[in-house]
């Protein structure tokens, strides 16, 4: 058999695994920096392991090395298998992995050491944001050669939204981080004061609008279907909810900013935009929960369907909860509080790691040519640990968010202050606690995870899979 | 136009992305930067001098964002623990802005002259001797590393080139400006003028 004629899945492989390998890696040190906001003594005075500098490291870790390596995974998965043909070349495709794996390294050793554009998600400098810019651009290359060569007329609804991903993400990247080198370490953004805020946020919003949400629907789009055996609840509903999910997104950034300096018609277009975005959210999750429709009963016996099904659910809470914060009265309150960090984590751990979660566990015994994972068990166990632990995350968050929002506007009758800002810090740390104890729930459950597909991966010979003929 | 022609037209989908993506930006992002309340200096804004700049760039490096705004919102509330709200044009030189967008600690827009450079030196070096509940961390080694004239000057030039007024004596004073100091010295030089163009206090 010849190369043509099976799928490029060296690549996908290697993703997989550094999925579960940055998981591992990127919520580690969220447990870290979630101690040292109990215990500031774990900053063990060491400037490379302060709070300021390894927050950073654990987003870009979670988002880009977790988030990046599971959508690079299955993006080349799924279009192979929904274009019925090899991924275009090989060779390019072997440089977006270790250009990526460059990338994460990059970050990994500058951000502790301080290297940073200071902008949230767009922390890493100059040199590191070129090579993302190139590996991106060989990525954007290979999927969509690999779409112009396919064997099949219609462009499976997934890769809409893989596509949509791939575009959108180039183009925050690129304008978003235009700077002035002063030296190899140290660069000046073109853009000062609220303009820099308004395209940072316009870049932050949509690194979750697109990263973290068009990207885990395509995922979506591919594994719920795959593993429920049933196809997808409406077509009709992915056109409407697709476009509108891409329009709507790119003009809700400014609700990070409001009651900020930033021109009030900026943040109420922010808001508007941001309460539309309810309708096409729920329009995917709908139709990804809908998809299960005559299939309720497997839920029953397939964790892996539980993890997608649970992972929808997180999406339509976060949705929802979402656009609720971005009107000016809630974020009146909510805004700079750990309401934001609960509300980050739902849509983090409760929809894009479960996601991830349940497409890997789908994934891996195909690539490794098992019937199924090594242990179904050790996945339900798995499936609870992680439950639990965003659900802990999430609800202390809520708590010490809405508490330290209400505390910094409580005013005396004689009109001053009730609190100081430290007795807010003070009422937060039994929270805090709890909030870390969520995250080493959910750190477990990963390790769990890479146990079980260590399990599977080893003592296993590897077989190519024949391209489908049948198209 | 039937969606079945987009769906079989990779470059017709990809340049309907492009469009629809598109729109959001240009129309919140592009008359900023055209709005004079936007772009002007407010009164009392020049650009950070030498020493202050070196601190804002230890502020940055430090990722003090991440615990603390800069960004005082119009409500009573906020006006009265920190001061008169912020207005677009006190930060015309910030690259990049420094709002923030979590507080574990308190909002520092108008922290200028609230403590004394003493205060500051001991809540650095140990912020729990001052405030016992913090959970800040200590930034003891910032006493001992010194500001490097030779950057902060090479920063000023390319601040320049980005357009910020600074002259080019300015420039050439900048390296005595930071000789022999601290970065302790340098970001208590930031905060203590952070906010001041506007007094904190009524």
């Amino acid at each position: 058999m010849n190369n043509s004629n099976s799928y490029n899945d060296t690549v996908v492989r290697q993703f997989a695994i550094m999925t579960v390998v940055w998981g591992i890696v990127g919520m580690l040190v969220g447990v870290l920096i979630a101690a040292q906001l109990i215990w500031p003594q774990l900053n063990f005075d060491t400037a490379w392991l302060t709070y300021g500098r390894i927050r950073p490291l654990h987003t870009n870790a979670v988002i880009f090395a977790f988030g990046g390596s599971a959508l690079f995974a299955t993006s080349y998965y799924v279009v192979q298998r929904t274009c019925h043909v090899r991924l275009a070349f090989d060779r390019l495709a072997a440089f977006t992995f270790w250009g990526w794996q460059a990338v994460i390294l990059a970050a990994a050793i500058t951000l502790p050491l301080g290297i940073t554009q200071s902008k949230e998600y767009a922390e890493l400098e100059w040199p590191i944001d070129l090579l993302i810019a190139v590996v991106w651009v060989s990525y954007a290359v290979v999927f969509f050669a690999t779409i112009g060569r396919r064997k099949v007329k219609h462009i499976y609804v997934a890769n809409w939204f893989y596509a949509a991903f791939i575009i959108t993400v180039a183009v925050l990247h690129i304008f978003n981080n235009l700077a002035l080198p002063v030296s190899m370490f140290k660069s000046y953004s073109i853009y000062t004061g609220v303009v820099d805020g308004m395209m940072q946020w316009w870049y932050g919003h949509n690194a979750v609008g697109f990263f973290l949400t068009a990207g885990f629907l395509g995922m979506m789009y591919y594994f719920v279907p795959k593993q429920a055996g049933r196809p997808i609840y409406s077509y009709r509903l992915s056109v409407v909810h697709f476009w509108s999910l891409i329009a709507v997104y790119m003009w809700a950034g400014p609700h990070h900013l409001h009651y900020t300096s930033l021109p009030d018609w900026a943040q109420s277009l922010g808001m508007a935009f941001s309460i539309i975005l309810l309708a096409p959210s729920w329009g995917g999750m709908i139709n990804g929960m809908m998809t299960l429709s005559g299939a309720w009963h497997k839920l029953r016996s397939d964790p892996i369907l539980k993890f997608m099904i649970v992972s929808l659910s997180f999406y339509g809470m976060s949705t929802f909860e979402g656009p609720m914060m971005s009107i000016k009265t809630v974020n009146a309150l909510s805004h700079y509080t750990d309401w934001t960090i609960g509300h980050v984590h739902a849509g983090a751990l409760g929809w894009v790691a479960m996601m991830t979660i349940g497409a890997i566990y789908s994934l891996l015994p195909r690539l490794y040519n098992k019937e199924s994972m090594y242990s179904i068990r050790l996945i339900d166990i798995h499936f609870w640990t992680s439950t639990i632990g965003v659900v802990l995350y999430a609800v202390s968050m809520w708590i010490a968010g809405v508490t330290q929002g209400l505390m910094w506007r409580a005013v005396n009758d004689d009109g001053t202050l009730t609190y100081s800002f430290v007795e807010a810090l003070k009422f937060t740390y039994p929270y805090y606690q709890l909030r870390l104890l969520g995250g080493v729930l959910f750190l477990g459950g990963m390790l769990i995870m890479a146990y079980n597909v260590w399990k599977t991966v080893s003592r296993e010979s590897v077989i190519p899979v024949p391209v489908n003929q049948s198209a | 136009m039937r969606h079945e022609t987009i769906e079989k037209n990779i470059n017709l989908m990809i340049v309907l992305i492009i469009v629809v993506i598109s729109v959001g930006g240009l129309v919140e992002i592009v008359p900023l930067t055209y709005s004079s309340d936007a772009t002007e200096a407010a009164e009392g804004i020049a650009p950070y001098p030498p020493l202050r700049l070196a601190g804002r760039d230890i502020y940055i490096r430090e990722g003090c964002y991440g615990c603390h705004s800069q960004q005082i919102r119009p409500f009573r509330s906020e006006t009265e623990r920190y001061g008169p709200y912020s207005i677009a044009g006190e930060f015309v030189y910030d690259r990049p802005f420094q709002f923030g967008s979590k507080r574990t600690g308190p909002d520092l827009a108008r922290v200028g002259r609230r403590y004394s450079n003493d205060w500051h030196r001991l809540h650095l070096t140990d912020p729990r001797s001052v405030v016992p509940e913090s959970n800040m961390p200590s930034y003891a080694w910032l006493a001992e590393a010194t500001v490097d004239p030779a950057e902060v000057v090479a920063k000023m030039r390319a601040l320049q080139t980005l357009g910020d007024p600074y002259t080019d004596e300015q420039i050439s004073n900048a390296a005595d400006a930071v000789k022999d100091r601290s970065e302790m010295d340098a970001l208590i030089a930031y905060l203590q003028d952070l906010g001041t163009n506007r007094s904190s206090r009524r």
